[in-house]
């Protein structure tokens, strides 16, 4: 269908920037191609340093908007006393021995990112990477020099003797510190010498991003590379019984047709090409082992397990005292599946040429997919390279224990019969009718309070699906429950007398996924608005009845409620015929607290401001952390205000692009006051914990301005 | 795409789908009402089938911007007015729609488009607004746009804005009949008086 | 054969005339500034300038650019998108950026035609695009930052 033009190939040889390992920031390509020549100094597997100055961090955790490029590369540029415009940053590709998350435990060494430990994970161990290299530096310079290594300074990325009169750049010094011994357990800085660690130095990815160089994986481009989309079954569960590819290989353009264990593959010259042909299939699918439970039947069977009970996960005393409540309150939450929607969708690129396989992709569990894709070509580990580059996003959905969006790559590859690239681009309508949402929960809540106002007793009971189950993931629950179900209704700080946290695991061929902040997208909502409405019926403030169930030693707790109180001029529920709600919610061993000031516009929620206090440990970068918070309350915001994925009786979802699966517009952002606990305490992350309070925040604010309880999202789904 | 399902194959084969397709009448019947205002009356009333269709409504508002789709819910992306009737500074009609409607390449449906593609004025906005009222209003060249008569005719019976609401594109209900028979009921409208439904 | 100017080139294609412009710049040009998001004018990542004036490019056809100029991202020029890219990275607005390219170029947009607009003037033209990552609080500040800029 496209003829090559000689003014498109003299468009190409213009130059579109399509570098593929990118570094960022760009603008010193020349340089960088000069300095690649030379071998650079790798002190680890962490830092490259090149002649002409510049320092490559291997980031290895996925840059999908939440800054481990900046962050990371910060702590080595610390420990290593560069300049800041020296820094430079790059994925890492996948290798588990390297780049494993320790977080995730050691058991089975794992590169991935999640759960927001980027900078908890990396904190010292690339402190430590920046530290070896500056000894190194500092021991080429002594040697060369021959002056003694203690006289010996770096500042700003410059290694200097004062006695002597000499100094150098850390480029110069690369060679000869490559011949250094590697010191095992380099020391490093007290926290009070910090230079760069807590300041906010530029973000070294924003250039790129603000002017359309920056390079994601639909930007990826490989010779005869041919675009596929695939044929999903429409509803969970089913499978191709049949199809008919006759009109959509004649659709100019598409090239072949393919059956693979996803659905039907669809290979073009070009995206549209590609998508025409899958317009023009005509398929047959199996439904006998498909989902065709509608999400009224789903929650009706929910319900009935919640009353049940389920198993007990967390428990402290007999709950059998709330028979002697002198007042119970009682509450059925009900949360809609929910997709990520990351504004890229899903998309890779797959090359296989002579027994070796190299893909290209915002990739978030690089090792988990690696060992996929080998399995499905047959070839050993070590031949398979995934290039990590920048992620258009993502909130958990590219964290695949399933591996199932590099295993559909694989299988496209495969099922070419022949060497090639390909691109797999999944459509928005893919990605918010495939699946790997958010569990749809139900909550129960009970809790007694006695004749003087306390809390006696606590019940909560989750039902939902689990998310590691099934996955590689579930070796690390270790025979247990899936704590990632019912995390944040268990672990709660407060007293609340007798305790009992319940959960009821519910099976489906609907894929479920962590969905950031996980559980806590739904117990910190549970849990936050329950309480508010025990503590008024119980006559207590929301923030000082809260301050009240705090034991002595929750510090930390106390400290971002009382910050949030006092940035938010708190005085009480209501003000000005405004709504004022607070909630707090620790995930990911950051504490946030949240207030919401709220109006009422013709019955419809409208929130003017939010004030956030986040206490997360040593912010290493108070702009990263203040972003971080806003955007997690536009997420959580347009979330709460307007998101569910349901399932019409039969199976299939309703829901298809973002005109029924609205995203939050900036008319609807509010102000965002952000205030950062200063912490002596190991940083932990800012990804995903800024989301969970708002809203519960929101609609404790909202019942306090109306009266009206919301026990189920979305707002928009009650309200209208 | 088409899907099909194993199971129920047989019954989509044979279960082909009835549209209730709204009709319109001709001016011929109403040819048996004597009185001729009444006549005239009841002509603008089926008019008003086509006037207060969601095709013609959702870009006739009162207030705010414009409406979508049949059960007539907020535009998304949401939009305004505008001074020009046109949107706003930076995110205009011409943003998104064109000179034709364009059918979406991945998912079900199209955007609509026109040349030109904009708002009625809000003197002609008639969501909400009884037929009577309408009717009222679309003779009042203070609210018509300074239309006479004969002006009216022609919007409705030659205007391709107008003529728009029965070639809407996929995914969109057609306004009932054609415009060609909104045409002959105008101008038999017209030319028993053009009197308003009470 | 479609002919049209993109960035002040000519280019000549022949091509399916239902072809997305979107897809054209970047499959077929290689200009990949310009994202995927939706592809049915909901979210704004695909936004270009089409004869100066902003354009979703998913939905529209390359039959429809016969003769236009499209300038996508890449080749923008001006003070106004010189001072958006400069308020945009003083204050570190993108996060996973996506968008952003989008955003820059309806910004931009918007202070060629309102140099000083009110909130509301940045409600309304910023409303057709999507940021997932919630920007919007930096968006509309830099907006307000660059309008500044242009006062001089």
């Amino acid at each position: 269908m496209t003829a090559m033009q000689t003014t498109r190939r003299g468009f190409l040889a213009g130059g579109a920037g399509l570098m593929l390992a990118m570094t960022l920031p760009l603008g010193k390509a020349r340089a960088q191609a000069a300095a690649a020549a030379a071998e650079p100094f790798a002190p680890n597997a962490f830092i490259r340093i090149a002649p002409d100055d510049t320092v490559t961090v291997m980031i290895k955790h996925l840059e999908m908007g939440q800054g481990p490029y900046t962050g990371l590369s910060t702590l080595v540029a610390e420990e290593l006393d560069a300049d800041w415009a020296q820094m430079r940053a790059e994925g890492a590709p996948a290798n588990a021995a390297e780049y494993y998350n320790s977080a995730f435990g050691t058991a089975l060494l794992i590169q991935g990112t999640g759960g927001s430990t980027a900078i908890a994970n990396s904190y010292m161990q690339m402190r430590k990477a920046g530290a070896a290299a500056r000894a190194m530096l500092v021991a080429a310079a002594a040697e060369e020099w021959g002056v003694p290594a203690e006289e010996i300074t770096v500042k700003a990325g410059v290694v200097a003797h004062e006695a002597s009169g000499k100094s150098s750049g850390f480029g110069a010094l690369s060679q000869a510190a490559a011949g250094q011994p590697v010191p095992e357990d380099p020391p490093v800085k007290d926290a009070k010498d910090f230079v760069l660690i807590g300041t906010d130095v530029p973000k070294l990815d924003t250039v790129a991003k603000t002017t359309g160089k920056a390079v994601f994986t639909l930007d990826v481009f490989r010779d005869g590379m041919l675009t596929v989309v695939v044929a999903h079954p429409p509803k969970f569960g089913a499978t191709v019984a049949s199809f008919d590819d006759k009109a959509a290989l004649e659709v100019s353009g598409v090239e072949m047709v393919r059956q693979i264990p996803s659905g039907i593959a669809v290979y073009a010259t070009n995206t549209y090409a590609a998508m025409k042909g899958r317009d023009a299939l005509t398929v047959e699918w199996d439904d006998v082992n498909a989902e065709t439970r509608g999400t009224a039947e789903l929650f009706e069977e929910y319900s009935k397990a919640v009353a049940a009970g389920g198993v007990t996960v967390e428990e402290n005393d007999d709950i059998a005292v709330l028979e002697d409540a002198a007042q119970i309150l009682e509450a059925e939450y009900q949360f809609p599946y929910l997709a990520h929607a990351p504004l890229e969708p899903l998309d890779a690129v797959i090359e296989v040429k002579e027994g070796k396989a190299d893909m290209w992709y915002g990739c978030q569990f690089p090792t988990v997919d690696r060992g996929t894709v080998a399995q499905v070509l047959g070839l050993p580990l070590e031949d398979v390279t995934i290039n990590v580059i920048l992620a258009g996003g993502s909130f958990g959905r590219r964290a695949q224990g399933s591996a199932h969006l590099a295993a559909e790559a694989a299988e496209i590859a495969k099922a070419s019969g022949r060497d090639g690239a390909f691109k797999l681009v999944w459509t928005r309508e893919d990605d918010l009718k495939g699946g790997y949402y958010r569990p749809m929960t139900v909550h129960k809540l009970r809790a007694g309070l006695d004749v003087d106002g306390n809390i006696i007793g606590w019940e909560n009971v989750v039902a939902n699906q689990s998310i590691m189950t099934g996955t590689p993931m579930e070796a690390m629950l270790q025979g247990g429950p899936d704590a990632t179900s019912f995390e944040g209704s268990s672990g709660l700080p407060y007293n609340l007398g007798a305790k009992r946290i319940g959960w009821a695991k519910m099976e489906s061929p609907v894929s479920v996924l962590w969905w950031r902040s996980v559980g806590h997208t739904h117990t910190g909502y549970a849990v936050e608005t329950f309480l508010d409405e025990v503590l008024v019926a119980a006559g207590k403030d929301p923030v000082q009845g809260r301050l009240d169930l705090l034991p002595a030693d929750a510090v930390r707790e106390r400290g971002v409620i009382e910050k949030v109180a006092e940035i938010s001029g708190w005085t009480g529920s209501t003000r000005d015929g405004k709504g004022y709600g607070i909630a707090y919610v620790k995930s990911f061993g950051t504490y946030v607290a949240e207030v919401v000031e709220i109006e009422n516009r013709d019955g419809v929620p409208h929130i003017t401001k939010v004030w956030c206090a986040v206490d997360c440990g040593i912010p290493v970068n108070p702009n990263v952390i203040r972003a971080q918070m806003e955007g997690g309350v536009g997420f959580a915001l347009g979330t709460a205000l307007h998101d569910r994925i349901t399932l019409a009786p039969g199976g299939e979802v309703e829901q298809s692009n973002f005109h029924d699966y609205p995203m939050l517009r900036i008319s609807e952002m509010p102000e965002v006051e952000v205030a950062i606990i200063q912490s002596d305490a190991d940083p932990t992350g800012v990804g995903e914990p800024g989301v969970p309070p708002l809203a519960p925040a929101m609609a404790n604010a909202w019942r306090a301005l109306t009266g009206t309880k919301q026990y189920q999202l979305p707002f928009s789904g009650a309200i209208s | 795409m088409k899907h099909l399902s194993a199971i129920f194959t047989a019954a989509l084969l044979c279960a082909s789908p009835v549209f209730a397709q709204d009709s319109l009448s001709g001016p011929e019947a109403f040819a048996d009402i004597a009185d001729e205002t009444e006549r005239s009356a009841a002509i603008f009333e089926e008019m008003g089938k086509v006037l207060t269709h969601p095709r013609c409504l959702n870009c006739h508002p009162v207030t705010g911007g414009p409406t979508q789709g049949d059960d007539m819910r907020p535009h998304s992306p949401p939009v305004v007015r505008g001074d020009a009737d046109f949107g706003a500074a930076g995110m205009n009609c011409s943003t998104c729609h064109s000179g034709q409607n364009v059918e979406f390449t991945s998912d079900q449906g199209s955007i609509p488009g026109h040349d030109p593609w904009m708002l009625a004025p809000v003197e002609m906005g008639w969501v909400d607004v009884p037929l009577a009222d309408i009717c009222t209003q679309i003779k009042d060249p203070e609210r018509n746009g300074g239309r006479d008569l004969e002006a009216i005719h022609e919007h409705l019976a030659e205007d391709g804005l107008v003529g728009w609401a029965w070639d809407p594109g996929k995914g969109r209900t057609p306004a009932p009949g054609t415009q060609e028979t909104l045409g002959q009921l105008t101008r038999a409208w017209i030319d028993t008086g053009a009197a308003c439904p009470s | 054969m479609t002919s049209f100017t993109v960035n002040g080139r000519d280019v000549d294609l022949d091509i399916d005339p239902d072809t997305p412009l979107l897809w054209v710049l970047r499959d077929e040009l290689r200009l990949t500034g310009t994202k995927f998001g939706c592809g049915v004018a909901q979210c704004g990542a695909c936004t270009v300038m089409l004869d100066g004036m902003p354009r979703r490019s998913c939905v529209t056809p390359i039959s429809m650019v016969e003769g236009s100029e499209v300038t996508t991202i890449e080749g923008m020029e001006g003070p106004e998108i010189t001072a958006v890219q400069t308020a945009w990275e003083a204050i570190d607005v993108p996060q996973c950026g996506w968008c952003q390219s989008g955003q820059v170029m309806s910004a931009t947009a918007l202070l060629q035609q309102i140099p000083s607009p009110t909130d509301e003037d940045i409600n309304n033209a910023m409303a057709g695009n999507v940021c997932r990552c919630a920007t919007y609080v930096r968006i509309r500040q830099a907006i307000h930052d660059a309008a500044k800029t242009l006062e001089g």
